[in-house]
């Protein structure tokens, strides 16, 4: 009988984070990257959660809120940078952008 | 054996949607893989006993900010191929195998350090149920201060919004 311990949820978590961190790194289209921001946010709320149940506290819950709260926020502006790129350059490319370039 | 399995099977298709948001050449399908992965965390959440999250997770996340990134995809057009040339020579395999030696090596660190996690963080006995009551009376007490500080936030990124995507060309009368 294998019991699922914490561990094995920081794992899934650190997994996750490093498959979000490795799209960040490798994809050139804006909005693929921003998903990869979603999955390292998700990442981050998990080891919130796995954290609340091992300590048996309800803080880990609300921290889950304001990350979500947050992601959402910048998940907005972050689409509306996108849209306004793409009616200028009409491509989500990041490499593309070089207009802040010193 | 059933707590094993409620691990497992929503843990393989977070690893599994999470591989289609990185690999997939269609936004689209990148898009299904993000809804796939928050949908098997919130059943995760669920076995954790936060119960209120994964409804919140559902809502927010697998609703609200997936339907958003489809209005974009489809606002910006899918059938655009994706830019691959590289900009510095073998970019993709230089950051892969950087980052997973670096994961290797901290993951042996850890595991190869001796210490007793058990000893200075231990586990509860009792479990907490995450239910609305419970988190409303935290948030409302002891966290109500960033919880204000939030809708700030919240206004701010609106209104940011909105003042980046208006348009002045579209709304001028003919």
């Amino acid at each position: 009988m294998i019991e699922v311990s914490t561990d094995w949820y920081l794992t899934l978590a650190a997994i996750l984070f490093s498959i979000g961190f490795l799209g960040m790194m490798i994809r050139r289209n804006a909005l693929i990257m921003f998903m990869c921001i979603e999955l390292m946010l998700n990442s981050v709320n998990l080891t919130f959660i796995t954290a609340s149940k091992h300590f048996g506290t309800i803080e880990g819950q609300i921290s889950v809120f304001f990350v979500l709260v947050v992601a959402a926020a910048e998940v907005v502006v972050g689409l509306a940078i996108i849209v306004s790129i793409f009616k200028k350059q009409s491509s989500a490319s990041v490499d593309l952008l070089r207009t802040s370039r010193g | 054996m059933l707590e094993l399995l409620l691990f497992a099977v929503p843990a393989g298709l977070v690893i599994l949607g999470a591989l289609i948001v990185i690999f997939a050449k269609n936004p689209v399908h990148n898009s299904m893989g993000l809804v796939l992965t928050l949908a098997s965390l919130a059943i995760i959440y669920i076995t954790l006993n936060a119960t209120f999250v994964a409804m919140v997770q559902m809502l927010v996340y697998a609703g609200a900010v997936m339907t958003l990134f489809l209005f974009v995809i489809m606002m910006i057009g899918v059938d655009k191929p994706e830019q691959t040339r590289e900009e510095i020579k073998g970019q993709t395999l230089l950051v892969s195998g950087t980052l997973f030696i670096l994961i290797g090596l901290v993951s042996y660190v850890v595991v190869n350090s001796g210490f007793n996690w058990d000893l200075y963080f231990p586990a509860v006995e009792y479990s907490l149920e995450g239910t609305p009551d419970l988190i409303a009376a935290s948030l409302f007490t002891e966290w109500v201060l960033p919880f204000e500080i939030i809708s700030i936030l919240l206004i701010v990124a609106t209104a940011a919004a909105i003042a980046l995507a208006y348009d002045t060309k579209v709304r001028k009368p003919k």
